[in-house]
Formats: structure tokens, C-alpha cells, sequence
């Protein structure tokens, strides 16, 4: 399912003023902004699918494409993660309450919502993958009894790279198995030591048959995770992983983001693991 | 269409008439003209401004002007040049941002009032603008500046006479004959043009030339003139296992061996009449209170291109290389249900070493796995 406006269709540049309501402190170097946008052309929409991004546009420096990171039906406003990577999102982190910036979106493909319908669902996280994820979290626990089990493999460098921690009880009285690793133990850290495979490779998957696996992180860390499935019998068409290019226009138009044939920003970034798997392991591509 | 289906002729001074009734009619009317040593395109205002009596000798890495022993105006074949420049600009600006006291707001600027008339196109560059049709129209988004310009565009084709070494558009089943997508179509012969009319306001803009249907002594002429562009064709690409052949030898030792010999100079690309990447800068005046964002070509050799979080995917000139081909002859055949390519051999004859993509694909396909 995606989410995709007329007035985009016809001009993708079409940049919209957003107006940042809210910024809420996550993790070190990272904040989650609450955006609105106010439409001369009548009301503002704030639809998308889980897995979608907009581009958020800082004038004089560029624009970066970041993923929605909010609740699908929420309808008051845009939520976006953000980390300081590059010169658009460190500008960016020194505006405040009140300051605006553009946005154009949302662009790109969601998670496969329809399809998750009726099975178990292994969802894993690494570091800021956690983003693109939360607005898939919230759906399908707003419709829980839809999915049959549900885990979250949640992995970060250490404790304080773990995003959302405020919210994992409510997740784990949602009915979502929320499991946590760190690649590295800090003090009061009591939980699980490695990567997220170590924890993906001991789940017991009552029927891997009618399992699906979904996945947003570091590329290799999604490439073994998908190895992680596979070996435990989920099928390669089960799998789905959210994917990152350099891209320039979000439309298909400006061909920086290829991977293959697959142009990340129209055909992704959500995509079916067995359509890109060969295009990962080629170096340089 | 009320298409006559007679092929009119009309003596060569008559062009002019063509020419001033396509201007009366609002159209920047471009074609080529000889600039800097070779036939390129830009506005021209008077048949005299065409390259009459030139003609271009092409081989891989070589471009001159000679003149010919007659005082053909189309007697040449494709140079630096393509049209693409006019649908796809290679600047744009898209957007402007200015600060208000509400904060910024941004005011679309692809809006355009441009109508082009091309005249000289050949075949070939027909099916180049087919393929930009369904690059920036026939996808989930439409380059707005594109639309607007393609749906003004008044198109005089021109059939080649004769043919380049570094022509392959019988391989690419895109030339030389002018079939589709035109408004007028032209052959010439010595005593004038034959001319095929392909629409509406191409059958209204021709009556101001005084054609008259072509004898069929005329249409003999026109004929062998434009079979001799088909015999002259030599070199040729077997496209039978595209698109799959590239994709499927992405690990090939060629890629290393071509890396070696290709220079990055992005050549090719922006010779190129189907490529299309580009990118944004940001121009902003002195007290960051109105930014333009302007578009400009790019290229898949500029190294950073695949810049992603710090560091470059495509880290050598023959992961580069090997973009390029792959995109235009295979991954363009699923993204765009085309072939990216269409024989013009720019490619091949503006590449400063000479590398010849017939031979790159003939290479990779002698020792390719299955």
C-alpha cells in the first residue's frame, strides 16, 4: 500500500512550508519533530503508508529524505526521526518550535500490509531502523488481533542507541514480543550481548511457512538478518527490508538512487528481499 | 489525423518559408548550425544559418568537419548535440524559497512559455525522445517543465542520406527511416525536399510552402538517398540476450578492463540523447532570504554521484562504467520497457579514448555465464 498525491504526480518538486510544532529529545544526536503543513489549496493530509518518507527541504542547504516515523492514523500532523548525519539534518537539529522548512512527500513504497494479514510477523530493528518501523508497530497493534504473533528484534551499538525505549511496555502489552540486543554492554545493562541474529536465530517459529520477516537497518545487518530467516524457513518473498540511496528528486526522475534496475525512492525503499538479494551482494553497484 | 497520405516536394529555398510561418507561429524554431568546429543545435532564423555543404566524418574517439563535393544542407549525421536539451534543460531552476515573515515559503518555477520547433531531427532522435517520453511523462511522477515543452513541440524530421562509422540504429531497430512521432518529415534529394506529414498542424504549416505532390521519379531519388544510409551502416550490436546479458555478468573481468580505459570524463552521458540524471543545487543570494534550487545535469562517472552517508558505493571508474551500461542497455528495458539506447554512436565518437559499447557488450558476451 502506498500513498501517493495528484498534485505530486504532476510537479514532484512541489514544496510545501512545514512548520515544526514540537522536538522531542530521542537519543544522543537524534530528535523526532512533529511537522504541519499548511496548504493554500485547502486542507493539509498527513496520509501515508508505513515505510513512506518525505523529503525534508532546509533552503540554502538541500534536502534529505526521511522516513515517517508516526502514527499512521494520526491526521493532525507529520512525526519525524531524525539524526544528525550530513549539512541538512544538522541545520535542521538548530531550528526550534515555530521555525519552518519545506516538505514535499510522501514518496516511496510502504510495508506490505495487506499481505502481513493472518501471519507471524518477525520485525527487526538496528539503531535508527527502528524509525521507519514505528509507524508499521502502531498499525498492527491498532489492529492486533488481524496478525498472529509478533516479534521485535530491536539491536543498537549500546543501551542509549536503543530509539523508543518509553514505548516498548506499551508494545509489550500490545502483544508484541519485544526483544532487545546491544552490540555493546554499558553498565545497568543486563539484557542481550551481539548482533540481532544472535536473537533472530533462537526464535522458534511455530509455522516459518506463514511467517513474514521485515527489516530496516544498516544494509548488512539487514542482508544477515534476512540469512537469519531464510535458515529458520521463512521464504525469500516473505522477507521485506527498507533500503537507502542517495537520491536527489524522490520521483524516479533524477537516477541517482539505482540499485540494479530498482530506483530506491519510486520501487522502494520498502522491497521484496528475493527482487533485490542479488543486487546486495555485488560490490560497487 | 485528415492525413493526405501523398508525399509532397518542395524546391529548398521554400524551407525558408517553413521556417518564418513556424516562427509567426510563436516557435523558437532550433536546428543545426555549425559552431566551434562541428554541427550543433540552436536557434536559427535563416536557412543560410544551416551547415550547407558540411558533412561530419565520425569514428570511435574522432569527430571532423569536411566539406562535401555538393551543397547538401542535411549531409551530415548526428553531432554533440541532442534535442534532449530543449525538453530537459541543462539547468532548470525548480523551485524558489523565499523568507517571509511566516517563515519560508516556496513558489514552484517550472512554469515555461517556451515553444520549440526542432528541425533536422532524425530517426534515430525520434525514438531518443520517445524514451524521455517515458522516462519524465509515463511514470508515478512527470517532470512538469518536460510536459509542458513536449506538449508545444513542433518536430521537422530529416531522414539521413548517409550514415556515420559509429552508427548502429538498424541494430536498435530505431532508424534511419523517419516512421512515427513527427509533425513533417523531410528527405532531401538535389533538386528540393520530399516530405511526409505526420500531423494535423503539420499539414496546416506546410501550406505555406507551396508543395506539391512528389513525382514519383522524386520519390525514386528519395529512396535510394535514404537507402544509402541504410547501406553505409556497418556496425551493428546483437541485442538478442538484452536485457539479462549485463545483469547477469556483473562480476565479468570486463568491467575492471574497460574501468581501466575509461577516463570518468562523463563524455558519453552528456552527449548522450536519453540519459537523464541530474541534481540539485542550492543558489542563494547573500542574505539567504531567497534561494532557487536549480537542476543540472549529472552524470552516473561523477564520483560523487553515489555518495551515501559519508562514503561512495561506486568507488572506481569501472563500478561506474558498469552503471552506465547496465542502465542503458539492460536495467532501462525493465524500468522503462525500452532499451536506453538508440544507435545514435555519440557515445562512441565523443568518448576522448574511443570506447565503443558494441564492443564492450560483444566482450562481455564472448565469456559471459550463463
Amino acid at each position: 500500500m502506498t500513498v501517493h498525491s495528484t498534485a505530486l504526480r504532476a510537479n514532484p518538486w512541489l514544496t510545501r512550508t512545514a512548520r515544526i510544532e514540537d522536538v522531542i529529545g530521542e537519543i544522543s544526536g537524534v530528535c523526532t519533530y512533529r511537522l504541519t503543513v499548511s496548504d493554500k489549496n485547502g486542507g493539509a493530509s498527513y496520509g501515508f503508508a508505513p515505510g513512506q518518507f518525505n523529503m525534508l527541504y532546509l533552503p540554502g542547504v538541500g534536502e534529505s529524505a526521511i522516513s515517517m516515523s508516526g502514527d499512521p492514523a494520526r491526521t493532525d500532523s507529520w512525526i519525524h526521526t531524525v539524526r544528525v548525519a550530513g549539512n541538512v539534518t544538522k541545520t535542521l537539529a538548530g531550528l526550534g518550535r515555530g521555525d519552518t522548512l519545506g516538505l514535499r512527500g510522501p514518496f516511496g513504497t510502504g510495508w506490505p500490509h495487506e499481505e502481513l494479514i493472518g501471519n507471524d510477523i518477525v520485525i527487526v530493528a538496528g539503531g535508527l531502523g527502528m524509525a521507519p518501523l514505528r509507524p508499521l508497530i502502531y498499525q498492527l497493534m491498532s489492529q492486533r488481533d488481524k496478525f498472529n504473533r509478533i516479534w521485535l528484534i530491536c539491536g543498537a551499538r549500546s543501551f542509549d542507541g536503543l530509539l523508543y525505549v518509553r514505548e516498548y511496555n506499551t508494545w509489550r502489552k500490545g502483544g508484541i514480543d519485544v526483544q532487545l540486543t546491544v552490540d555493546r554492554a554499558t553498565d545497568g545493562w543486563a539484557g542481550h550481548v551481539g548482533v540481532v541474529t544472535l536473537l533472530i536465530d533462537r526464535l522458534q517459529l511455530p509455522r516459518p511457512e506463514q511467517t513474514y520477516l521485515v527489516a530496516c537497518g544498516p544494509e548488512v545487518m539487514m542482508k544477515y538478518a534476512a540469512a537469519s530467516g531464510i535458515r529458520l524457513g521463512i521464504a525469500e518473498k516473505r522477507i521485506w527490508v527498507s533500503l537507502e540511496r542517495n537520491m536527489r528528486c524522490a520521483a524516479g526522475l533524477c537516477g541517482h538512487c539505482q540499485l540494479g534496475p530498482e530506483f530506491i525512492c519510486k520501487d522502494g525503499p520498502v522491497l521484496r528481499y528475493d527482487r533485490i538479494r542479488k543486487y546486495l551482494f555485488v560490490e560497487q553497484l | 489525423m485528415a492525413q493526405t497520405s501523398a508525399v509532397l516536394f518542395f524546391s529548398k529555398p521554400r524551407l525558408q518559408s517553413l521556417l518564418d510561418e513556424l516562427r509567426t507561429r510563436g516557435y523558437c524554431v532550433v536546428g543545426p548550425t555549425i559552431d566551434q568546429e562541428a554541427i550543433i543545435y540552436d536557434e536559427i532564423l535563416s536557412v543560410d544559418e544551416l551547415p550547407r555543404g558540411w558533412t561530419d566524418e565520425q569514428a570511435p574517439g574522432q569527430y571532423r568537419l569536411r566539406r562535401r563535393d555538393d551543397d547538401a544542407w542535411f549531409g551530415y549525421v548526428v553531432g554533440p548535440h541532442s534535442w534532449k536539451k530543449y525538453l530537459f534543460p541543462p539547468k532548470t531552476t525548480l523551485l524558489s524559497a523565499e523568507k517571509t515573515a511566516n517563515g519560508w515559503e516556496f513558489i514552484p518555477r517550472a512554469d515555461d512559455s517556451t515553444s520549440f520547433a526542432l528541425l533536422g531531427v532524425r530517426a534515430c532522435e525520434l525514438a531518443a525522445i520517445r524514451i524521455q517520453d517515458r522516462v519524465f511523462l509515463d511514470g508515478p511522477y512527470q517532470d512538469p517543465l518536460y510536459r509542458e515543452r513536449r506538449q508545444r513541440l513542433f518536430i521537422v524530421a530529416v531522414n539521413c542520406t548517409q550514415a556515420a562509422s559509429t552508427c548502429f540504429c538498424t541494430s536498435m531497430k530505431t532508424g534511419p527511416r523517419c516512421e512515427q512521432g513527427f509533425d513533417l518529415a523531410l528527405t532531401e534529394i538535389d533538386s528540393g525536399f520530399l516530405c511526409d506529414v505526420g500531423s494535423d498542424v503539420g499539414q496546416d504549416v506546410i501550406a505555406v510552402c507551396s508543395a506539391v505532390e512528389a513525382t514519383s521519379e522524386q520519390q525514386q531519388s528519395a529512396a535510394s538517398a535514404r537507402q544509402q544510409a541504410v547501406d553505409q551502416i556497418e556496425r551493428r550490436m546483437d541485442t538478442s540476450d538484452l536485457p539479462g546479458l549485463l545483469l547477469g555478468n556483473l562480476d565479468h573481468p570486463r568491467w575492471k578492463e574497460v574501468g581501466d580505459r575509461c577516463l570518468s570524463c562523463t563524455n558519453c552521458t552528456m552527449v548522450c540523447p536519453t540519459c537523464f540524471c541530474s541534481s540539485v543545487t542550492e543558489i542563494r543570494d547573500l542574505n539567504m532570504d531567497r534561494v532557487d534550487r536549480e537542476r543540472s545535469w549529472d552524470s552516473c562517472f561523477n564520483p560523487d554521484f553515489s555518495y551515501l552517508g559519508g562514503s561512495l558505493v561506486r568507488n572506481d571508474t569501472a563500478s561506474r562504467y558498469r552503471q552506465w551500461l547496465t542502465h542503458k542497455l539492460d536495467s532501462w528495458q525493465n524500468q522503462f520497457g525500452t532499451s536506453g539506447c538508440v544507435g545514435c554512436g555519440r557515445c562512441i565518437t565523443w568518448c576522448p579514448v574511443g570506447i565503443d559499447l558494441t564492443e564492450e557488450v560483444a566482450a562481455i558476451r564472448e565469456t559471459s555465464t550463463p
